[in-house]
Order: structure tokens, then sequence, then C-alpha cells
């Protein structure tokens, strides 16, 4: 530990702390502009000035490191002369068009000015002005209003791993630019619109929008993947007009993904806002509650209990699969089914959670990944990931088709079978991870799907046991969910009872004609082919395609729309919060369950939230605890059946539409043409 | 005056053969290994015992600056940097040193990448320095050939390697951490300092990044002995030093003197004086564009060395000294060196990026009167405002010669100031 001295007040920091930390640790504001936590330190805005004594000049906080016995003040003449000299001249040469630029109300520059600003302008040249610069459909660009900070050219060099932004020009001419004027070809682009202290990149399709003063402001957790990204939902009256991400250094740290970001103008489109019947005519009508209640307790009352099944999409609230498989059980019938894409996971908590937590990775040192891409299925995972390759260049391994990861990969075949070859030693990549202290496995639903699943994932559990994956104190098997659902899903039993079917055997039976009715919780990325001859009834928020195949659609609420539980990839607890209110006649899905099970006359024991979180965390007690990640016992799991030769693919190919949400997104769409192919397919392609 | 028995350079006019045998015939590469065989703490100790300091402008002890260099070479590599990236307007002593004594540079590698344990130097030469640098290509081949480099230097037993990289012309990467930048193939950007380049330089590892001139004379200091070069000058402020003259005197040139020697007698006897005589002088820019001018009442008895410039607010810098008579706009001079900073400013950090287009822009309206009397003051507060809240030092050497210029010639100012309301109003009359 250092000790310094910040103006009289002496403060302790770790060695390896810079002034500004000290500062910090003392009390004391410093302003920045450049600095930032997480990107590498540039110090050059020069805002951090303090004194140092025994210094002729003063010194920039943020870069210089702290030293034992140190003599700061920020508080001199000298000091505020500096940063006062400093504000001048970032505003000399900025416009004063704060009126009209979404930055205002919550522009570091706009703020520090309130300090460090003087009352007028002394600046009698003409400002400088910069053309504007193309960066895809999410960033808009206003590049006279640049402090050339470089804070994006950092992040997108470190953190995203796209060096494709950076400076050109020198002195006053130095512009920011993707120097070809291209798409940013990141998953986690727009983090750059948060970082950008001015309004030199803002959010384009938030433009000239909203105010930041008149948005109602929700803390909540995103479903767009499994990480469970913590967000702040910023609505006005019944609109989500943006995202944000929210702090917390165990899943997301200050990063989300564009499509955890800009997917929710998809909340807009495409809504089922009344409940829908399929008519003689073959087309949906929209008809009263009371009327689908009615026609759906007839259905469910003529079916019967073994005909009847329940699938719950990968978007379902925590409360709403626990109310449904109750409604189920009351019913009679155990065929339900949180994996619609049929993945061969479920059972022993260990073998379906990112059991090292998302912030393990900071300590892996090698790396094995089993069909999952996930630049794809969780960007700002990757980015971590990226992170511990930057510093320790650990051994990363890769079973499936070549991608780009951006950071390198050894690609050992894109074929399961080479993993027989790992488990016996017999491969160069087996000597990296056997010389791992913390080697870590990733699986991913490319290769839970696919008919040998199970025996994957028994193969990567004797990987994990031989190769000191599970050791003392360390947990290096993960499996990388893409459902936000899934892991609460499987938490909560929604899957098939004893000798009752999944959702390839519901699929079998409805061919055979012996599936009368089909319950979808949202699920809209199922083979509706096999369901023709079944009463399919969607209860979700999309006209997607459940609700186009559906016989009755039951308009529920999606993710900013009610108050609900996910469960992330790591088995962590998080309650997302209600934002604004759904839709029309749409309502809270629990809600529409419970009033099903009203209609058909079999109570499933709860009237309201609290009720049903009683009773949820009764029958799981894990999900008392908020944020939490209940420890789970190692055991045995997955099969042993022979590893098929066939290719591995992954789960999803294009980023930016996985969802009934994301699909119904313009700005999504706009994103998958400005991108063409997505980059990372297009390299699988080669 | 100093005798031409302790003059260094001997041929810098060129006049003699500029190759390998002609300056093997003035004693370079003469008994280097014996040189060597000092060893690496001792030729250190010389250096430092000579006085020398850093020839590139800031007048750094070279010696001292050796010595931070860590004593053992642990998993990265020592490199030595020669910094020939000469662009200081008013400077050209490293020009002539690389086309006329380019085997006194890169004898003065080996013994200084010796010292410090290197056994790589990079020479960063300027872009525009295109016929220096095949000079310099040039003497470094005939130097591999005759054994003087390569894996084993002048036979010594230590591998030593030299590789010249042709910089693209930026003035900022004469900045040494910049230079370091533009070397590994970035922008030519300064760096922060801490950590030094003594610790973390070029590709990170310890690095000394010295001035053509003080890597030049290393040699022969060790030869003739650090008494010797101590003997020369003035107390701290010995040896001899390469003046570049330049302006309105009769006879520019490059001359090598005694440090201290007065600005009249350097200008008189080797210049030819100022043009029209010694009266005719307006100011004297002692050290290079970055270093404040000087009036004539000053001019007439100052010493050429670190420390007496220093005490007269200006500096020695590079030794650049560039004569104004009377015949000069100083402020329009001064606006154009304005121009220079603002065209070279990297534009990493704040001030210097934004100032510098402010000062001479404020500079331009001052040449031709457009301004106000007030603005004068506005602009010596930009320049504080500037110094020494910058990276790197280009930010003060943008300042420096503003405040010279508003320190001695403010009535001229506010004299053209006078002139340009009075023509408005006349104007404005009509």
């Amino acid at each position: 530990m250092l000790k310094l001295t910040v103006n009289d007040v002496e403060v302790e920091v770790e060695e390896g702390s810079t002034v500004l930390h000290a500062c910090e640790e003392a009390g004391v504001e410093i302003p920045r502009f450049c600095y930032h936590d997480r990107l590498s330190i540039a110090g050059n805005c020069r805002m951090c000035l303090v004194d140092m004594e025994r210094a002729p000049k003063p010194i920039a906080s943020c870069a210089m490191p702290a030293g034992d016995g140190m003599v700061i003040r920020t508080d001199t003449d000298r000091v505020r002369k500096a940063r006062e000299g400093v504000m001048e001249f970032l505003l000399i040469n900025h416009p004063l068009d704060c009126p009209i630029c979404d930055q205002g109300g919550e522009c570091d520059l706009q703020d520090q000015a309130m300090g460090y600003g003087l009352d007028g302008s002394r600046f009698s040249e003409n400002k400088r002005a910069v053309n504007n610069k193309y960066m895809g459909p999410l960033i808009s660009t206003v590049m006279t209003r640049c402090i050339h900070c470089t804070r994006c050219v950092r992040f997108a060099t470190e953190v995203a791993g796209v060096p494709e932004l950076g400076a050109i020009g020198r002195g006053e001419t130095m512009e920011i630019t993707t120097y070809l004027e291209k798409t940013l070809a990141s998953e986690l682009s727009a983090n750059v619109i948060d970082l950008c202290p001015v309004g030199a990149l803002t959010s384009r399709p938030y433009a000239f929008t909203a105010r930041p003063w008149e948005l109602n402001k929700v803390e909540s957790v995103d479903v767009m993947d499994a990480l469970g990204s913590n967000i702040r939902v910023d609505a006005r009256g019944a609109q989500v007009m943006r995202v944000l991400p929210r702090l917390n250094e165990d899943i997301n740290e200050e990063w989300i993904s564009d499509k955890t970001r800009y997917a929710i103008d998809g909340l807009r489109r495409q809504r089922l806002d009344t409940p829908f019947q399929r008519g003689r005519d073959g087309r949906l009508h929209p008809v009263s509650w009371d009327e689908a209640l009615k026609s759906l307790a007839t259905a469910l009352r003529k079916a019967k209990p073994k005909g009847i099944a329940a699938v719950a999409g990968d978007q379902a609230d925590v409360e709403s699969m626990f109310a449904l498989k109750s409604l189920m059980t009351r019913l009679g019938s155990s065929n339900i089914d949180c994996r619609q894409d049929g993945a061969k996971i479920g059972g022993k908590r260990a073998g379906y959670l990112f059991n090292s937590t998302i912030a393990g990775i900071d300590d892996a040192d090698a790396l094995l990944i089993i069909g999952s891409n996930p630049r794809i299925e969780a960007a700002v995972l990757n980015a971590r990931i990226r992170r511990n390759w930057l510093a320790s260049r650990m051994p990363i391994g890769v079973v499936g088709p070549k991608i780009d990861l951006t950071y390198d990969a050894d690609f050992l075949g894109e074929a399961p079978s080479n993993l027989d070859a790992i488990a016996d030693g017999n491969h160069k990549f087996a000597v990296k991870l056997k010389k791992a202290k913390r080697p870590m496995i990733i699986i991913g639903m490319g290769a839970m799907t696919r008919a040998d699943g199970a025996a994957i994932l028994g193969k990567a559990r004797r990987i994990a046991e031989a190769y000191g994956v599970i050791a003392n104190g360390w947990n290096g098997f993960n499996m990388l969910h893409t459902a936000a659902a899934r892991v609460g899903g499987l938490d909560i039993g929604f899957v098939p009872g004893r000798g009752a079917m999944d959702i390839a055997a519901m699929g079998k039976a409805a061919r055979a004609g012996k599936l009368d009715l089909l319950w979808l919780l949202g699920a809209d990325e199922i083979d509706f082919d096999a369901f023709s001859s079944s009463f399919i009834v969607y209860q979700g928020h999309h006209g997607d395609a459940g609700a186009h195949h559906a016989d009755l659609v039951l308009p529920g609420a999606a993710y900013t729309e009610k108050d609900g539980i996910y469960v992330n990839t790591e088995g962590r607890v998080q309650y997302a919060s209600r934002a604004a209110f759904p839709p029309g006649d749409a309502r809270e899905d629990w809600a529409i369950i419970r009033a099903v099970s009203g209609a058909v006359g079999k109570s499933i024991g709860f009237d309201n939230l609290a009720e049903l979180r009683d009773a949820l965390c009764a029958a799981h007690p894990h999900f008392a605890d908020v944020d939490q990640i209940a420890p789970t016992k190692w055991s045995s799991f997955g099969g042993r059946a022979k590893l098929s030769a066939e290719p591995v693919t992954y789960a999803l190919s294009n980023f930016y539409m996985t969802c009934a949400i994301s699909r119904a997104s313009e700005t999504m769409a706009e994103c998958v043409r400005a991108n063409g192919v997505d980059s990372s397919t297009a390299a699988a392609a080669e | 005056m100093l005798n031409d028995a302790d003059r260094i350079f001997t041929n810098i006019y060129g006049w003699g053969d500029t190759g390998l045998k002609g300056a093997r015939a003035r004693g370079d590469w003469d008994k280097t290994a014996k040189l060597l065989a000092l060893g690496h703490d001792e030729i250190v100790e010389r250096m430092k015992a000579s006085g020398l300091r850093g020839r590139g402008g800031a007048g750094f002890p070279t010696g001292l600056k050796w010595s931070f260099m860590p004593k053992e070479v642990k998993d990265r590599p020592h490199y030595l940097v020669v910094n020939a990236d000469e662009s200081e307007p008013g400077t050209c002593k490293d020009r002539d040193i690389i086309r006329h004594e380019p085997h006194k540079l890169l004898e003065g590698c080996v013994v200084a990448g010796f010292a410090m344990r290197a056994h790589v130097a990079y020479i960063y030469i300027r872009g525009e320095f295109v016929n220096e640098a095949r000079r310099l290509q040039t003497a470094i081949d005939e130097a591999y050939d005759a054994g003087l480099l390569g894996k084993n230097a002048v036979k010594s037993g230590w591998a030593f390697d030299i590789y010249l990289h042709r910089g693209a012309g930026a003035y900022i990467c004469g900045e040494e951490t910049a230079l370091l930048e533009s070397l590994e193939g970035r922008k030519g950007q300064p760096r922060l300092k801490p950590p030094f380049p003594a610790g973390v330089g070029l590709y990170g590892c310890p690095t000394t990044v010295n001035n053509v001139e003080s890597i030049a004379v290393a040699p022969t200091i060790l030869r003739r002995g650090a008494d010797w070069f101590a003997s020369l000058g003035k107390e701290n402020n010995t040896g001899t030093k390469l003046f570049c003259i330049s302006g309105h005197v009769n006879n520019p040139c490059n001359v090598e003197e005694e440090m201290g020697i007065p600005l009249r007698e350097l200008l008189e006897k080797h210049a030819g004086g100022v043009r029209g005589g010694w009266a005719n002088l307006l100011a004297v820019i002692p050290g290079g564009s970055s270093t404040p001018l000087m009036p004539i009442d000053v001019c007439a008895d100052i010493t050429m060395d670190f420390d007496a410039l220093r005490n007269a607010g200006t500096g020695l810098g590079t030794a650049g000294v560039i004569v104004m008579d009377k015949s000069t706009d100083v402020v329009q001079a001064i606006a154009r060196l304005s121009y220079f900073y603002k065209h070279e400013s990297c534009g990493q950090c704040t001030p210097c990026r934004e100032g510098t287009g402010w000062m001479w822009r404020m500079m331009e309206r001052l040449v031709s009167g457009e301004a106000e009397n007030y603005e004068i003051d506005t602009l010596e507060q930009v320049t504080r405002q500037i110094e020494g809240h910058t990276i790197c030092a280009l930010g003060d050497a943008a300042a420096w010669p503003i405040q010279g210029l508003i320190k001695h010639f403010r009535p001229e100012i506010e004299r053209r100031i006078a002139a340009r309301h009075s023509i408005d109003a006349v104007n404005a009359a009509e």
C-alpha cells in the first residue's frame, strides 16, 4: 500500500494506482475527459492536472503512477488556472449547439464547463468545422463537436478488437475517423456512444427523440442473450426510448451489445395488442379476452391430458414458466419443455451452468470452446475473453468452423469427434490444456442441439475431469446459453416429466395426430410444419412465426413491460423491472395463465405476483437470493455415445436477428444491411 | 576562440575525404576496441566527468542519461536510438555531421551502445534528408565491410548493429518518445512520461535516445579525456559545440566553438558580422526557433551557453542562431514560427492542438494590426495556458517565441494596431 497526501488528507492506495485514484480515494473529484477506467491511459485531455510537491509544472493525475509519500494538491490557484485554460481550449473550437445536441443534459463537457468554463469567449477567430464521418446505422456523428479524447479509438482497438477507428491528420486538423467511412464491424460498436464525453458520437436511432430529463429510468435486465446484462431502460410514457448499460462488474461491466441497445425499436412493431382467434376462413380475427379464454378453456377440456403440451420460448420469465408448469400439472400433463431448439441439456445443474462465472474468465489460462461463437452468442462475454487473451495470450482452441473471434484461436477441426483426440491426450491442444492451471471449457448450443449433443456433453465432462478443469476452488466447465429463459426454465424443471414428451417427441406425436393442443409461451423458433394438426395456442408479444401458425393468440408482455425473474447463463438470479405497460389489451404473462386457470377451473394457487413468487421460492429456494448464484455440486452428466464426424454449426449466424423483438426491429434490419452478410458468418464461409 | 587543435569535427565543411579512409586519417575508429575495454560503467563515468550536456536542445547531462539504463540486461534487450530528425528551424549541425563526419557518429554509436549494454542502435533520420540518408547508409556499409560493425564490432567481441530508419518528415518525431512511436510504426505522438524510455522505451525495452552531436563527440571525449573536454567552455557548460548561424549575417555558417563564447564574438569572428554592422542588429534567436528572441541590448554581452541564456530568459537549445537585422518584420517572423508550430503540432493533447492554431491566428492579426491592444494580453495569457500543460515540449516551444516577442517588442505591436486603427478611421470617414 502507498501512502499519499491529497489536500492535507492522508490516503492509502494500492500499488499500481494512479494519482487520480488517490485523489478519488481522498474524496476529491478530478475532472477528466480522456481517462476511462476500462481503457488504456491516454493522458491527452489535460483536464486532470494537479499539483505535485517538487514538480515544476502541474502533472496529469490520470497518468502519473502514485508513489509513496507524494504530496498532491488539487485546490491551488495554479491547478484551477490550468484546468480553466484547458477548458477554454476545448471550448474555442467546440460549437455552441448544445440546444440541438443529443448529448445535452448528459454531456461531460457541458457539466465540467459549469465548473471551469469562463463566462464569455475570448476567441474571435472562426471556429473549426469538421466533416461528419459515416460510422454505420447506429452511430450518428457530428465531428465538429469532437474533443479528440480518443476514448472511441481505444475502445474499438482494445475492447472490441476491431482496430477500425483512428485519428488521421495532426494538430488542429486531426480527425477521428473509420478511415474508410464504413460501419464499425463490431457487435459492441454502440458503446462508443456512451464513452464519447461530448456529442460527437451519438445514437442514430435515438437522434432527436427525447431529452434525458424527460425519461423515466428503470433498472432492469437484458434478455437478448443469456448473459443477463444489466441495463437501464429509459421510457417516455408507454414507449421505451433507449436502453443503456448499467454497471455490473460480474456480468457486463459497463458494456452492452448493439442488439441489447437497439433491438428495442422492435417493441413498437408487429405487436400483439389484442387476442386473436383463427376463424373458419383460416384467418386470425381479433376477439375479446372473454371469448379467447372461453375458447381456450373449451379446447383444454376437450383435449386428452396426454395430448396437451407446452413449450417455453427463449425470453420467457421464470414466473410465467412457473405458472404454466403449475397449470399443466393441474391439467394432468407433464409434456413441457423450455428447450425449443432441442438442446440435450438439463438435469444436473452443474451440467448446464457457466460454472466459472463470467468474471471467472479473467482467471482462466487456457480455453477450449466447443461449438460456440461467443462473439455472436454473447458479445460482451467475448470482450472479456479478449481482454484475458490480450494480457495473457492464453491458448484458445475452438471445435467448430473458422470465425473471427477478435482474438487468435486454434481451430481444432469442425467435427466433435476431434474431442476424442483431446480426451485421449493425443492432440497438441491437449498439451496446452494439461499445462494450464485454470483451464476452461465453453460449450455452446451449436454442439448441444445436435443429435449427439448429450455425447458431446459427456465427453466434455470427461475432458474437464481429466484436465483439471474441475479442481479445488476452480470449476471452468461452462455452458454458454443463447436463451435468456433457458437456465430459469431448467432450474424450475420446465422439462418433460417421467415418460412425457420433449420438443422432438411432441413433433413426432403431432405428426401422428396425437397432440391435441400445443401451448407456446413465446416460442417462435420451432418447426411448425410438424404441428399442423394440433390446436396451437401462442402466448407472446410479437406477431412472429408463432402467432402466424397459432389458432389462438394471447397477447403477452415483452421483457420491458413486466416484472420478471431471469436466470443468466451463470445461474445468477436477477429481477427485471417494468419500464412501460404492454400495448392495448396485452397482459403480463403470468396473469394470462392465471386467467386461463380460472377459465378451466383448475386453480394454480396464487392470485398475484407476490403470491406467485412466494410459491416459486418455496418450491425453488434459490430464487429468493437475488443477484446470487446458488452453489452447485459437481456430478456426473452427459452421454457416452460415439461422437459424430459431422461438422458443428454454430447456434446463431446472424447476430442482429435472433428473437421476435430483434426480427421486428428496423434498426437491426439496417444493421444486417449495413454489414452485408454478418462478419462472422462471412469468415466461416471462407 | 577555439584552438584548431581542440576541434572535434575537423571535417565539418567536407573539405576532406568523408569516407572511411578519410575518417581514419582524422583519427576516427582508432583503437575503438581499447575504448570499449574501459568497460561499460567506466565509459559512463568518464562521460559524466566530461560534463557533456545533450546537444539536442534540452541540455540534459549525457553521461547521467546513460547511467539511467539498467545495469544488467534482463529479459528485454537494450537499445540506443540516435535522434537524427533534425527539424528545428535554424538548425543544421546534425546534417553536416552526417554529410561530412558520418563515421564520428557511427563510432559514437558503438561506444555509447556498448556503454549502455545495447547491441543495436537505430538512427532515425529526418525524411527530408534524402542525400544525407544515402551518405550515412554508405558509411554504415563501409563500416560493416571493414568489420567495425556486426557480430564482432571493432574486434572487441561485442556484437553491434546499426539500422538507419527514415522518418516521414514530421517535426514532432524529433521528440524522443514520438520518435520511438514512429520507429515502432505508429502515428508519431509523444508518450506520457513516466515511464521514461530508459525503463520502457522502444518496443517496451530500456532505451536511450540521444542527439547526433552528443553521440558523435563521445569517442573523441573518451580518447582525449574527460578533463580535456571539461577544460573547455565554462563550468557546467563544458566543451565545444556546433553553432549554426543563419539570417542577416554576412557569412552564414556552421562552426564549432567553445561553449560560453560571447555572441558578438561568435557572429563577428565566424559569420562576418551582422549585415550592415552591429548597430543594424534587431534581435537574435539564440537556439533554434523554440527559444525566445533577444533584442540587441541583451545580445551585446551575452555568452552562448545553457546557463547564461537561461538567465537571460531564453535558451541555448540547439544553438541554431538566427540573426535578424533592422530590415526584419519581427512580428511577421514570429507569426511565421507560430504557423510552423501550428502545422507541426501532433494534435494529441488539448492545449497544443487548440492553442497553437489560436496563437497563430492572433499573431497574423497582430502582423496587420487588425486587433485591439488588450488582445496582446490575451495572447500572452494563451501562451501561459499552453506552457507547461502539455505532454511534450512542443507546446512550450510554440509559446516561448511569442512570449519573447511580447516581452521585447510590445511597442512595435501596439504601433501597428494604432496605425491600422487610424487607417480604418480614415476609411470610415470617407
